[in-house]
């Protein structure tokens, strides 16, 4: 043995753990005293083992932890592609792959788990494949280039993983789960149901209380074989029925196991040999296993302590999960399944949303213990440190987990209140790092916790008076409302003053267009007027929604979907000399799809003359106001809703705002238009109209607000008018009227008092803003197809305006034309002949 | 650059705008900035694999002129072809200059000028 008294530290594993403690010893200077040899047997470096799905769309580089394959400090020696075949405690020297033998004056064992295959029959056969590292990924993936159905074994969290990783690879695709429900660790009955449908709509079969018999097939796999069910085919078969720790090198060394196998270690981490430590998956602190990576990672750091003198100690860990599978929202966190003695239960369930809620409350109501969520997790930032930080739950448990996303709102996190559980960062640490400009490591590993550490960093910046910097984009240092009274008080009608004045370059496609909406809400003239068109998006610009493939849409107004015979035959007409695809769409109108730019002219000629005018599909501006048909036919009507939702329509038609806005006016209390999804809506009552505000569909939707009830039409239209004034100089950039009132300091009282009460004296003067749109609205397609100038625009190529541009081409589908994907750049060859300019 | 293909008047395009040309069978976007440049990319985007570059909104980050595509706003460097949000992605750039009020385009380069 050498006389230097450097020591020396071996770890037997590269994986995610084995790498966190490779940091930490650097960071916290155990290299100072250790030289470490760390050795992986795969042939790369730790990579992102959670992330490992995303594989297929990012790579391996991108996954990869240490890209340049050697860590900074020169004391670390890493193997990779080299496994550790054995160690002996008595002569403390481990034996390498290629033979060599190093000594070691502590063991670090990171060996992680490896996937458990049940030993049924045909489990070897080719075709069948487990998914934890990235070699596996791409066996699968090449296996699919030839299959066409793949069945994953075992519906777990990592199960539905690999489910999703085949059917992204497009194989039609089947979960066999042994357990009544997926998931079964995370989620009980209910949420599993909910969860089975959402991956169902997903177009995966799930096979539930399923027992795998056998796997099919003679070589290769041809199909599963269920208990009592009738058998699956599949090409592919991925194995994803738990992991087991690989606790062999312990074992063969003869070190203490865990009952259920790992390697057991006390709470510092270490082994029944004083100079051997597990960590990670492969480790079994007090006899239990943890098959997530915080709890590892936490393991590292307690080891790393251990070896400088430290005090730190592993007592266990938190097992919450939150993930997004498929695009499906699961949580489960704390006490899940009430086990707590006198535990409650508080559920809300939306089977319709596919959504399913529930907390578990102390017996006394006063502690939240835990819960679930599927379908919508987005209470989980506030939930989960609720649970760890024991805080006292607000007097309305349910308010926590009731849609319409107010959910913990009002509910202050102590500073100890653990954030990022990956990581164990807390509240306290989130802002002592934000007070100085240091950073944590919240949000690097799972994701799951970085709304939620957005959040507590602008909230401190604005409780310490700074400005949480909302610039509008790098050319203005201004929010869009401030811009918009800016542009007001100098009265400038031009981009290139108003950039000179309050920016600096020459703006960008956010500054542009904002600027372009804020002018014609103040201005309204014509969007392709003077140097406007440069500022406008695409749609904007040529009046019409741009396709995935170059071409356009185009939506006439059918205001309040109210139509007549002779117009519908004019857009079947139009439709159809112009080979244009048509589809009824979601907003009670129709879209004629696949118009090439330097068409839009002619079909809008048609149309035009038929009495039609362009519906602002493509603005930021009114869509449509739905209707129901209401008192004139309907035996439950109270009120003409048709006849209100049309005038609504033509009254803010063309109507430029920081979103879109949409409408809907019901008959009763029924509700068929949908008004309270909508921006502003309109229920009849016996005695009038009650409006509803700050509603929407889309990606986070939020049911409208009673803003006041009963009114007449006149004073209906007066609020509508203040409060869609209100909001378009107020908000910000592509800020729905929801997001904005929530915004507000005081929020919808806010806005009522503004509104109704006209606190701030603004009403008239919000009227008269309206009445000036009202007053000078145009439809901008009859005054584009007026103006040559604007015309001019509508060309394929600027010297060939009549060819059609070769990269759109179109195929079938169900009777219609559809888009065909492009494979790259198409050259119509030298020979086609080109006007010459003139 | 000598030669070229002469594909429209200056006034023809608007400052801070672009127009699609055909030019030897290929589609070449053209821009014109406000500092008075004059720069050619080819009109296919990449990232979303239509012809469309033209049609985006032109402005500069920091001191690079660039265009944003009007797709996905991926934006693009109208010098280099080089796309700002991706060092991966290039577009080719094409030789472009003005005689006498008129807009002549020359040869591309795969590589960038
Ligand atoms: C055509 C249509 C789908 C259909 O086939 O039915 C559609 C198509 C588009 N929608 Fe929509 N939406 C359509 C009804 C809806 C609805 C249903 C409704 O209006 O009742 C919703 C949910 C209701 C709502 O908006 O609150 C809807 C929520 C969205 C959203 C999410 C908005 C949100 O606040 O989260 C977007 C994205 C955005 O605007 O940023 C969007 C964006 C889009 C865009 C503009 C995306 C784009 O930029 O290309 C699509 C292009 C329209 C086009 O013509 O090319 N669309 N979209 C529907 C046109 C309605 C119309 O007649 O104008
Ligand atoms: C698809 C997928 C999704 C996941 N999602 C999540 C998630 O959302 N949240 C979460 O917390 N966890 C998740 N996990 C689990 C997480 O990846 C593990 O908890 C974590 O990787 C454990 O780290 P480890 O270092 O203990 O094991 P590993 O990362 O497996 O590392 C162990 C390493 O040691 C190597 N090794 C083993 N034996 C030897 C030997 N004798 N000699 C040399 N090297 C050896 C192994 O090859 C491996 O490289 C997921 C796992 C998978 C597969
Ligand atoms: S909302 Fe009322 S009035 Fe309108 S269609 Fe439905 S039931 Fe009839
Ligand atoms: S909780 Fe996973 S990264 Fe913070």
């Amino acid at each position: 043995m050498s006389t230097h008294h450097r020591k020396t530290l071996v770890v037997a594993g590269h994986g995610m753990v084995g790498h966190r403690f490779v940091q930490a010893a650097i960071e916290r200077g155990l290299t100072e005293t250790y030289d470490l040899v760390v050795v992986g047997d795969e042939p790369r470096a730790a990579y992102d083992r959670v992330a490992l799905t995303s594989f297929f769309e990012v790579g391996a580089d991108e996954l990869s932890f240490l890209p340049a394959g050697v860590y900074d400090d020169p004391r670390v020696r890493l193997l990779t592609g080299t496994e550790v075949e054995g160690f002996d405690p008595e002569t403390r020297c481990v034996l390498l792959s290629g033979g060599e033998v190093v000594q070691y004056d502590e063991l670090v064992l990171a060996t992680g788990a490896a996937p458990f295959v049940p030993p049924i029959p045909g489990h070897d056969l080719d075709g069948c494949f487990v998914y934890r590292t990235i070699e596996d990924l791409e066996a699968i993936r090449d296996a699919a280039t030839t299959a066409k159905v793949g069945a994953v074994i075992g519906g777990g969290l990592l199960g539905l993983e690999a489910a999703n990783a085949l059917a992204q690879l497009g194989l039609e695709t089947h979960v066999v789960e042994m357990a009544p429900r997926l998931m079964a660790v995370q989620v009980d009955a209910a949420g599993g149901a909910v969860l089975t449908r959402h991956i169902e709509e997903l177009g995966l079969t799930v096979h539930t209380g399923s027992a795998t018999e056998r796997v099919l097939g003679d070589d290769r796999v041809t199909g599963l074989a269920l208990k009592d069910r009738e058998p699956v085919a599949a090409e592919i078969v991925v194995f994803s029925a738990g992991i087991r720790p690989r606790d062999r090198l312990a074992r063969d060394a003869g070190l203490e196991l865990a009952e259920r196998g790992g390697v057991l270690v006390d709470e510092r981490c270490r082994t029944s040999d004083e100079h051997v430590w597990a960590i990670g998956e492969c480790a079994a602190p007090g006899g239990r296993m943890y098959g997530l990576v915080a709890p590892g990672y936490a393991m590292a750091e307690v080891v790393v302590d251990a070896l400088l003198g430290g005090p730190g100690s592993f007592t266990g860990a938190d097992m919450s999960t939150k993930l997004k599978l498929m695009g499906v929202d699961v949580a489960s966190f704390g006490d899940a399944f009430a086990a707590t003695d006198g535990a409650l239960e508080l559920v809300f369930s939306d089977a319709v949303a596919g959504i399913y809620k529930k907390l578990v409350v102390s017996e006394d109501g006063k502690q939240l213990l835990g819960g679930i969520l599927v379908g919508d997790a987005s209470a989980y930032g506030v939930l989960r440190p609720m649970v760890a930080s024991g805080i006292e739950l607000p007097d309305n448990p349910e308010e926590l987990i009731l849609p319409a996303g107010r959910g913990g709102a009002g509910v202050e996190l102590p500073d100890e209140a653990q954030v990022c559980s990956c990581n164990d960062v807390t509240k306290g640490d989130i802002i002592a790092a934000a007070a100085t400009h240091g950073t944590t490591r919240a949000g690097s590993t799972c994701g799951s916790c970085k709304a939620q550490t957005k959040k507590i960093i602008e909230d401190w910046f604005e409780s310490q008076g700074k400005v949480v910097d909302r610039s509008l984009c790098e050319h203005f240092a201004l929010t869009r409302q401030e811009l918009f009274e800016v542009i007001a008080v100098h009265g400038h009608t031009r981009f290139d003053d108003i950039v000179a004045a309050h920016g600096t370059g020459r703006g960008c496609d956010i500054c542009k267009p904002a600027i372009a909406s804020i002018l014609a809400s103040q201005i309204n003239g014509h969007v392709l007027e003077g140097d406007r068109r440069t500022l406008q998006d695409t749609n904007d610009a040529y009046l019409a929604n741009i396709q995935r493939n170059g071409t356009y849409s185009v939506v006439p107004r059918i205001a309040g979907g109210e139509i007549t015979p002779d117009k519908l035959i004019v857009i079947g007409e139009v439709a159809r000399d112009f080979d244009l695809y048509t589809k009824i769409t979601g907003g009670q109108r129709i879209d004629l799809l696949g118009a090439r730019m330097e068409q839009l002219p002619a079909i809008w000629r048609r149309l035009v003359d038929a009495g039609f005018e362009s519906g602002h599909a493509y603005g930021k501006s009114l869509r449509t106001v739905k209707s129901c048909v209401g008192s004139t036919w309907c035996r439950y009507g109270v009120q003409d809703s048709t006849q209100l939702a049309i005038d609504l329509e033509l009254r803010y038609r063309g109507l430029r705002s920081p979103h879109k806005l949409k409408g809907g006016v019901s008959g009763c209390a029924r509700e068929c238009a949908e008004a309270r999804s909508k921006d502003f809506g309109v229920i009849a009552t016996e005695k009038g109209w009650n409006l509803y505000v700050a509603g929407n569909g889309g990606a986070n939707p939020a049911h409208a607000q009673l803003l006041a009830g009963d009114l007449d039409r006149e004073t209906l239209v007066r609020y509508l008018d203040r409060f869609l004034m209100y909001y378009i100089r107020t908000a910000d950039r592509l800020q729905r009227t929801a997001p904005w009132v929530d915004g507000l300091d005081g929020g919808l009282d806010r806005v009522r008092a503004v509104v109704v009460d006209d606190v701030l004296g603004l009403g008239t003067e919000l009227e008269a803003a309206m009445a000036r749109h009202v007053d000078t609205y145009v439809d901008e397609w009859s005054a584009t197809l007026d103006d040559p100038d604007k015309l001019a625009r509508f060309v394929s190529f600027v010297n060939a305006p009549d060819t059609p541009d070769p990269h759109i081409s179109f195929t079938s589908v169900r009777g219609q034309v559809q888009p065909a994907d492009s494979d790259g750049p198409v050259s119509l060859g030298r020979t086609i002949p080109v006007g010459a300019p003139q | 650059m000598n030669g070229g293909v002469p594909v429209c008047r200056l006034d023809q395009i608007e400052v801070e705008g672009g127009v699609a040309a055909l030019v030897e069978g290929a589609a070449v976007a053209i821009f014109r900035t406000h500092d008075g440049n004059v720069y050619a990319i080819s009109n296919y985007d990449p990232c979303s694999q239509a012809s469309v570059l033209a049609r985006g909104i032109v402005g500069t980050r920091g001191d690079v002129s660039f265009v944003a595509s009007p797709m996905h706003k991926q934006a693009f460097d109208l010098r280099t072809g080089q796309c700002l949000d991706d060092a991966a992605v290039r577009v080719p750039t094409y030789d472009v200059r003005v005689d006498d009020g008129m807009v002549l385009v020359g040869r591309p380069h795969e590589e960038g000028p």
